[in-house]
């Protein structure tokens, strides 16, 4: 169970928005990674972040590359969820994999606005915003064991006894 | 009931009699491809506590996304690589040079009808224009594969779209698909595999299907199918780095959508800036002053593409104030150019012609734009700040209407540049 404050997005949020190109053949830190979050949609965003905020956007986030530091440095910024109308299915991965819990919502999500809070249950699988309680549908089983170990490498090594 | 092509390849590499649509397998894919990023991912690799590379001929590593080395960190980059393949015995790697992944992988022959191909990049579509099924992944999916050569992988529905007719030229596949993706949007085939078809597809040529193929991730799509045909085995024979089995769709597979186009007729398409699926016929853009005009990339960089802005660029120059970038996607394509002559009408005409690679199209390197200009491109991605500065415009369009319009100095119309397809 997570209460976070929202950043609110519209649709198609690409990973060259969330994460510029000219950064991704450098060998930066996912700390450094969170410096540049939302760097080409919104320069308040990675100055303002807090732990735990959520973001809440439309239809297809994270379209385009498959630059997983778009996954990673929202993570790595504190973000404790993303709520989206739909995904792209590699940033759908790469979020997974990196730990950070997606919830594909459609219901509310109109109603969300920047500053607001939600809370998640996802044993329940709902997202509860001013009174509202909205149901997610659970993830696949092999795809929530890879978010309930941290992402695909702890996953990994837990798989090849490697812990 | 008969199976789409994306469920008999995935029953197929999963040992399973059928898929349904949703379901999840492991699979091992035939071929693995990772680029400039195969230094991050080696240091993934390493994380896992996995010694070698399970099975090195897998793997496909090409070095284009910033080539040559324009940063002391990209040159280290590069050179953790080549000690990574070397410790790695991984043979199938391509240094600097050679050419964009999405070029150098068909050239090699890994990119076979049937085959199932995973690169950490997002435009890995374009092998479906050799009847593979290619998807994009993450860096940490390809440092497992690494690992252990194993995936999952969710079998998406079907998308069927039929085009008929036959493109004239100047009008290329260019047009077509962002026609496509203008009209269903930048998620209109989100999670869906997409098989392109009909009479338009069957006639045009293997270059003029990778651009269906390597674009089909713009509208959200898994993999961009194209049936395999003469043309493909023709291509393949005496290249193909291994045996393989095209698979067709079951003639009574079942598809979520079936959507039809017309090739005849077809204007030009430009996308305008941020997005990709913000298309409008060239009447509508016609007349916007460009600083910078770029052929080329893993979309727009083969011979076709560069003999079509050839023709159109012979005998003319550039306009004042206007930079011509020319990027061929592969040493081969800038070896033929520079056999037909293409290379000396480009410079003649006074473009700048860049070496094989991804050049400035993901804004890392070579040729990025300030904040206030306008670049035309023959790239497959306008996002904002993707070619540098978050100031910039990108609009995109086929080769034949870059090249007219980096004479003009503005968005042109290539028929006007082009009549009755002579000049």
């Amino acid at each position: 169970m997570i209460e976070g404050r929202v950043w609110k997005y519209g649709d198609d949020v690409n990973t060259d928005v969330i994460f510029p190109g000219k950064y991704t053949y450098q060998p930066l830190e996912p700390a450094e990674m969170a410096e540049h979050a939302m760097e080409n949609l919104d320069s308040s965003f990675a100055k303002e972040v807090k732990k735990g905020d959520v973001i809440v956007a439309g239809y297809n986030f994270g379209c385009g590359s498959s630059r997983e530091q778009a996954a990673t440095c929202l993570k790595a910024a504190g973000i404790a969820a993303v709520i989206a109308k739909s995904f792209s299915r590699i940033f759908f991965r790469n979020a997974i994999n990196n730990g950070l819990p997606v919830i594909e919502l459609e219901d509310g999500v109109d109603d969300m606005e920047k500053g607001d809070t939600v809370s998640i249950d996802f044993e329940a699988g709902t997202v509860t915003h001013k009174g509202n309680a909205y149901h997610f549908p659970a993830l696949p089983k092999e795809v929530l064991a890879i978010l309930n170990d941290g992402g695909l490498i702890p996953h990994v090594r837990k798989q090849l006894g490697r812990e | 009931m008969g199976m789409s092509f994306a469920q008999k390849v995935l029953a197929a590499k999963a040992g399973l009699q059928s898929v349904a649509v949703g379901q999840i397998v492991e699979i091992e894919p035939d071929y693995c491809l990772s680029h400039d990023n195969t230094a991050a991912i080696s240091k993934t690799f390493n994380k896992i506590g996995v010694e070698r590379v399970k099975y090195p001929e897998r793997f496909v590593i090409v070095l284009d996304h910033t080539v040559p080395a324009s940063t002391e960190k990209y040159a280290l980059g590069h050179k953790e690589i080549r000690e990574f393949v070397r410790e790695q015995g991984i043979a199938n790697f391509y240094d600097a040079g050679v050419g964009i992944c999405h070029q150098v992988l068909p050239e090699k022959g890994f990119a076979l009808p049937g085959a199932l191909i995973l690169g950490s990049d997002s435009h890995t579509t374009t092998y479906g224009a050799f009847g593979a099924f290619s998807a994009g992944v993450g860096r940490s999916e390809m440092a497992v594969l690494y690992a252990t050569g194993k995936i999952w992988l969710k079998t998406p529905a079907s998308f069927k779209i039929v085009v008929s007719g036959k493109l004239e030229e100047p009008i290329t596949s260019k047009d077509l698909i962002l026609k496509i993706i203008g009209d269903i949007g930048a998620d209109g085939a989100l999670y869906r595999s997409i098989e392109f078809t009909g009479r338009a597809i069957e006639e045009m040529s293997l270059s003029s299907r990778m651009v269906l193929s390597n674009m089909a991730i713009e509208c959200g799509a898994k993999n961009g199918y194209i049936a395999p045909d003469k043309k493909t085995f023709a291509f393949l024979d005496g290249r193909a780095v291994c045996e393989y089995t095209p698979v067709y769709p079951d003639a009574d597979a079942k598809y979520e959508k079936v959507l039809e186009f017309d090739a005849t007729r077809l204007d030009p398409q430009v996308a305008k800036p941020h997005t990709v699926d913000n298309v409008s016929p060239i009447e509508e853009v016609a007349g916007t002053k460009i600083d910078q005009a770029l052929i080329g990339t893993c979309t727009n960089g083969r011979l076709e593409d560069l003999r079509l802005a050839g023709k159109i660029l012979s005998g003319n120059k550039v306009a004042d104030g206007v930079r011509l970038l020319i990027l061929p996607a592969s040493q081969q394509i800038l070896l033929g150019a520079l056999k037909e002559g293409l290379i000396e009408t480009f410079v003649e005409a006074g473009a700048l012609v860049l070496n094989p690679g991804c050049g400035p199209c993901l804004g890392a390197h070579q040729g990025v734009v300030a904040p206030g200009e306008v670049c035309l491109s023959t790239a497959n991605r306008n996002f904002k700040g993707r070619m540098g500065s978050r100031d910039a415009e990108i609009y995109l369009a086929s080769p034949a209407t870059v090249a007219a319009s980096a004479i003009t100095g503005v968005i042109t119309d290539p028929r006007a540049e082009f009549v009755g397809g002579t000049k």
